[in-house]
């Protein structure tokens, strides 16, 4: 297999509570990844595993071929991957423009001592982060408003700015934690497109959860259906949509 | 608001006042310490504002900044303190050179326990972090009311007289500087993603524990050069001089004068300070006043009066323009 993310037999337990188990999706790059299911179906917790915020119970995560497992979060953000939050966490208190610096400072190499005494290796790569930061936001309408306070940005802006602030990481793979969450019909068709032209400009894998099918089906090239913390089901748009086993996750079996 | 925003902006065109404003309080020190322009109570006065204008500026570091609520801070100054003042009157009495590295060695004990309390808030946070910032406290009340070697409870007698305005001055010069410094480079930035929010930061590649170290760290070092300096003032230290009581006098400063703001900790010290000194006749009552002025800024101003905000001289000329209501 010769894929850029590869979930490999993952299993989550809390407890006695299996959240994920023996899930195994490879992600190749370029492709973006759909992952759809039921609520309480783990795929909130599968990203928290790719991304080291819990440590599986058995199986491996590789990223790039080397695996991930018991990296620090940090550690893995700055390997390349990048993620979105189901209920946004943004740095309410900071302006737009300090919320996409804090993600681009890990390409900022100064040490703690050039910091204390603001030496010239400091100033010159504080400068760097304020101009690709700034050039960063303008193409998500943020530019304006980069000295405005996260917090008080309308929903959709701050939507945007998630997805901003993780890219400033110069990520490989952007995980997206329901992007459409609380988003009409027309919102979503709009954000369809601009995850499209995201995907191309930065030249992302993506990998998203989803419940609006709409934008799941457009975007994704494959999908992974998870149902109790098992997968139930993984192919193509197509193939997802006429199987059996999907239809009866989502809408209780046929002949009840 | 917008006429305090519009003065904060107008700053900028003033930046050359800041090291104006320094200049001439450095000519002022001089001058007082060959003239008798001033009393010796007022240059007490101004010694203790100094000081403690260190001790708000570095435990805002840690529960300003970074958020965290670290009730430890006396036992830094303590440490700081108890360093200095045996290596002036134990290893080199009578050598007044001694006196500037002491507050240096002072800062460093503290800050090497510093970054043993820093190494815990890995897995605690919270008021949980706060319990073992107090047990810290107690700790180190109890260990110097043990060492025979540094006086037990009595505590260290005849320590010389060596802080003066112009130390004072050069040591709030220099805390004010890294602090600034620091918070406003990517550390700084990770410092307060960890108050916004940890997991946020972790997943945009915040370096979280470099971060809690450095906070910790310097936030200490400069909690034991105040605990120097207050030891070379008053020439008389004891375990009590630095129990519960001095960690929330260090508190009431950072809280009143603002969380995340320099400006609201030299505030805070400087109306602490002379507040303390003018409620000085009411005697008990002035624990009634103090206490009841606090329970309003909380109700009121929850942040402190500078909270989160910051006055111009202190930001990176870069970053005026990027700020709220520049």
């Amino acid at each position: 297999m010769n894929a850029l993310l590869e979930i490999h037999e993952v299993t989550k337990r809390f407890g006695g509570l299996s959240a994920i188990s023996s899930c195994s999706i490879g992600v190749e790059a370029g492709r973006t990844h759909g992952i759809i299911g039921p609520n309480g179906a783990g795929k909130t917790t599968l990203f928290n595993l790719i991304t080291g915020i819990y440590k599986p119970t058995s199986g491996d995560i590789r990223f790039k071929r080397e695996s991930i497992i018991g990296l620090r979060p940090n550690r893995v953000a700055a390997l390349g991957i990048g993620r979105t939050f189901q209920n946004i966490r943004l740095f309410r208190n900071l302006t737009v423009l300090e919320n996409v610096r804090i993600a681009f400072d890990s390409q900022l190499h100064y040490s703690p001592f050039e910091a204390f005494f603001g030496l010239s290796r400091q100033v010159r790569d504080e400068k760097r982060s304020i101009d690709e930061s700034l050039r960063l936001l303008s193409p998500f309408g943020l530019a304006d408003q980069a000295g405005s306070l996260a917090g008080e940005l309308s929903y959709g802006s701050q939507r945007r700015l998630e997805i901003a602030r993780a890219l400033a990481l110069k990520p490989d793979v952007l995980l997206l934690d329901e992007p459409a969450a609380g988003m009409n019909t027309a919102e979503t068709a709009t954000l369809t497109e601009f995850l499209r032209w995201v995907r191309r400009e930065f030249q992302l894998t993506l990998v998203l959860i989803e419940h609006h099918m709409h934008l799941v089906m457009n975007l994704c090239d494959r999908i992974t259906v998870l149902d109790f913390g098992q997968t139930i089901a993984e192919g193509t748009p197509k193939e997802i949509r006429d199987n059996p086993r999907v239809i009866e996750a989502y809408l209780g079996e046929a002949d009840e | 608001m917008t006429r305090f925003r519009a003065f904060l902006t107008s700053a900028s065109r003033w930046r050359w006042a800041l090291p104006a404003l320094v200049a001439a309080g450095l000519a002022f020190a001089l001058l007082a310490e060959s003239y008798p322009i001033i009393n010796s109570y007022t240059q007490f006065v101004l010694i203790t504002v100094g000081i403690n204008i260190i001790l708000s500026a570095s435990l805002n570091l840690v529960n300003g900044y970074m958020g965290e609520f670290s009730v430890g801070h006396a036992g830094f100054m303590s440490l700081g303190a108890y360093a200095s003042a045996v290596m002036t009157t134990k290893w080199f009495p009578d050598a007044s050179w001694a006196f500037f590295p002491s507050v240096l060695f002072g800062g460093t004990v503290a800050a090497l326990i510093g970054f043993l309390l820093a190494l815990l808030s890995f897995k605690t946070r919270g008021d949980y972090l706060a319990i073992i910032t107090l047990a810290f406290l107690m700790i180190v009340k109890s260990a110097f009311e043990n060492i025979p070697y540094v006086g037990g409870p009595r505590g260290l007698l005849g320590i010389d007289k060596h802080t003066t305005l112009v130390w004072t001055l050069f040591w709030v010069v220099i805390t004010l500087w890294v602090i600034r410094n620091l918070v406003y480079s990517k550390f700084g930035r990770a410092v307060v993603a960890i108050r916004e929010d940890e997991i946020a930061a972790n997943a945009m590649g915040v370096r979280t524990r470099e971060a809690k170290i450095l906070a910790f760290v310097v936030s200490s070092f400069f909690g034991g050069v105040a605990g120097a300096l207050f030891a070379h003032q008053i020439q008389f230290i004891n375990p009590s001089s630095f129990d519960i009581i001095k960690s929330t006098e260090i508190l009431v400063m950072v809280y009143l004068g603002g969380v995340g703001s320099l400006a609201g900790s030299i505030l805070g010290a400087v109306i602490f300070t002379f507040l303390a000194q003018a409620l000085q006749p009411l005697g008990t009552w002035r624990m009634v006043i103090m206490p009841l002025i606090l329970v309003f800024l909380m109700l009121f101003r929850p942040r402190g009066i500078m909270g989160l905000r910051e006055l111009a001289w202190f930001l990176p000329v870069r970053e005026l323009s990027k700020r709220p209501g520049a």
